[in-house]
């Protein structure tokens, strides 16, 4: 089930440095919402505090709300384990597991979520998520080979069919095609389509094309100078910000006129 | 570049990428010089230690039975020598490995940053603490403290051949020379585990938390296989300390030279380094020869427990996520 995320006055910090200030979003179910901005401006810090990721790193913290379904993300009570079961990431680098085969890393959340499961259909499992992210043909006579076997897109694919495995309900991607060919590139966009009948989409991408092809609604994240906390400076449907942008630094942004 | 544009004018310029790829080459050659240098002294010294112990063994190993210390033969000898190395030796792994892992894994997963390194700096000084300390506190104080303890395994768990018994009254055997041994090897262990743990790359790490892994499971996906090599190589590395030890085992053990599998009794193998240090200052002739080649025998030991773990660690090194 797609769920809709609001985000309100949200500051994110690295200890003492304020890296993103003063978030307000909706996020809406079933829908692709890409962000974009420069290098260094926050989307992935963003992007990991809508899971949880972002406490992970020693001293990091946020401040302000997320509520995802009318539930508080940062509540006292909430397992920020229960909450990465449902909303799941892809990483800017890809991070299959080495030390396991192709088919244990598709399968490798769904292990951790599920009870006991028949062998055909974890072999099902793996086949549909990995024909998803578009790499079941070349690796379906190596699915016992180590993962880090792949090339580098591959094994971004492979990352992407490990998140999917496990239908999440929010898929977060973090420039997912940074490493990809275009043909890859526009199977992982068909794909996101696909999945926003389902899933909550949101990704963060370099690529304007991309973020034009494939988002509903787009945010777009700025500095306002070094050392400056990064601002979600316009957020808009995706249309808009392409064609009638509200702030002048995104139109900048998006025809290139920036810096 | 901008040496293209005028370069009647500026020969030295022109010269220097070339000597520095010259100096570059001098050295590169000189550190391969120095490394292969290195490898061959290394091996040299080995060959070395193996020549001596072999042309030393040789008198033991071609002579009379009749003219051994015990008139039975070298294998009768050294046998039961290589099993209480062995036995000693085994005791120490199996009880230090798991240990050296918790501890190594508390440290740099669960404990808060300051007592982690507390007890960083704890496991590195028990590493210090020179091995006859160990061996007086084994007799002093750990073998007496573990007599009730012997006697109850013997009343309670005596069925099982390790603690048949007669539990010895003086604590002095083999399960509390294991136990020694144990203690000794636990640094070594746990500071690799340590390093390798602490290595295990974030990218993979996070992969596991963002699946939903609790800290155990992320634990158990991207640290452990991560650390696992590096794990095998630390507990080898104390094999090699517990097979080679001598002081601790010597003091400890109360050894009589027979075979046996009961850990508490009075009545242990010896091992050979510890049987070489007690007999070695009152023998001549032929035995020492005869404890040349039990040194031996340890030396093939060693050599071939080491091969052993490499082997361990190459066979799965498509999956080492070393590649
Ligand atoms: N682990 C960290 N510790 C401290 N500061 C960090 C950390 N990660 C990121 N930052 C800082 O937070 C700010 C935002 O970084 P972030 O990675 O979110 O940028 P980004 O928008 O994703 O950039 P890019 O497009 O290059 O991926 C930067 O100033 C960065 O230096
Ligand atoms: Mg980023």
């Amino acid at each position: 089930m797609a769920k809709r995320i609001d985000v309100s006055d949200l500051d994110i910090y690295y200890s003492s440095f304020l890296a993103v200030q003063g978030v307000n979003v909706s996020i809406e179910p079933r829908s692709i919402t890409a962000l974009i901005g420069p290098s260094g401006c926050g989307k992935s810090t963003f992007l990991r505090s809508l899971n949880r990721m972002h406490e992970v790193i020693p001293g990091a913290r946020v401040e302000g709300k997320v509520v995802i379904d009318g539930q508080d993300l940062y509540g006292a009570e909430v397992d920020p384990v229960d909450v990465r079961r449902q909303i799941g990431m892809v990483f800017q680098r890809p991070n299959p597991f080495p030390t396991m085969s192709i088919y244990d890393n598709v399968i490798a959340g769904v292990r951790l979520n599920s009870t006991r499961m028949k062998k055909s259909d974890m072999d099902d499992l793996v086949e549909r998520s990995l024909k998803g992210a578009n790499l079941w043909a070349e690796v379906k006579d190596r699915l016992n080979r180590p993962g880090s076997g792949l090339s580098g897109g591959q094994q971004q694919r492979l990352c992407i069919a490990r998140a999917i495995a496990v239908e999440p309900e929010v898929l977060l991607m973090d420039e997912p095609c940074s490493a990809l060919d275009p043909i890859s590139t526009l199977a992982i966009e068909d794909l996101m389509t696909e999945l926003k009948e389902r899933f909550t989409i949101v990704i963060v991408t370099h690529n304007m094309q991309q973020a034009a092809r494939v988002s509903t609604a787009t945010g777009f994240f700025n500095l306002s100078g070094v050392g400056q906390p990064g601002r979600l400076v316009e957020f808009n449907p995706t249309e808009k910000i392409f064609s009638n942008p509200e702030e002048k630094a995104t139109e900048d942004y998006i025809s290139g006129r920036f810096g | 570049m901008t040496t293209t544009s005028a370069p009647p004018s500026s020969p030295p310029q022109r010269r220097e990428p070339a000597a520095q790829k010259r100096k570059g080459r001098f050295g590169d050659r000189l550190f391969a010089g120095a490394s292969t240098g290195s490898g061959i002294l290394i091996l040299l010294v080995l060959a070395g230690v193996a020549v001596f112990l072999i042309s030393r063994s040789i008198p033991a190993l071609t002579a009379d039975t009749a003219d051994l210390p015990n008139e039975e033969g070298l294998g009768a000898y050294i046998g039961p020598l290589i099993f209480g190395t062995l036995l000693a030796a085994v005791i120490a792994l199996v009880v230090a490995t798991p240990l050296a892992v918790g501890i190594a894994l508390y440290i740099t997963h669960y404990a808060p940053r300051r007592l982690a390194a507390l007890m960083g700096y704890v496991m590195d000084l028990l590493a210090a603490i020179p091995s006859v300390v160990y061996g007086f506190w084994g007799i002093a104080t750990l073998a007496p403290a573990l007599v009730p303890f012997y006697g109850w395994l013997e009343r309670n768990l005596g069925f099982i051949p390790l603690f048949s018994g007669p539990a010895s009254v003086t604590g002095r055997t083999m399960l509390t020379v294991g136990l020694v041994l144990a203690v000794m090897i636990l640094p070594i262990i746990s500071a690799i585990s340590r390093e390798v743990f602490s290595q295990a790359p974030a990218l993979h790490r996070e992969a596991a938390l963002a699946l939903g892994a609790t800290r155990w499971e992320m634990i158990r996906m991207s640290v452990l296989p991560y650390g696992k090599s590096g794990v095998i190589g630390g507990a080898m590395l104390g094999l090699g300390r517990a097979l080679g030890e001598t002081l601790a085992v010597a003091i400890v053990l109360s050894a009589s030279g027979v075979v046996t599998f009961d850990l508490i009794s009075s009545t242990n193998p010896s091992t050979i380094a510890a049987n070489i240090a007690l007999q070695f200052p009152e023998s001549s002739g032929l035995n020492v020869n005869v404890l040349i080649a039990s040194g031996l025998a340890l030396f093939v030991i060693t050599l071939a427990v080491n091969m052993l773990a490499r082997w361990v660690v190459n066979r799965r090194a498509d999956f080492s996520g070393a590649n």
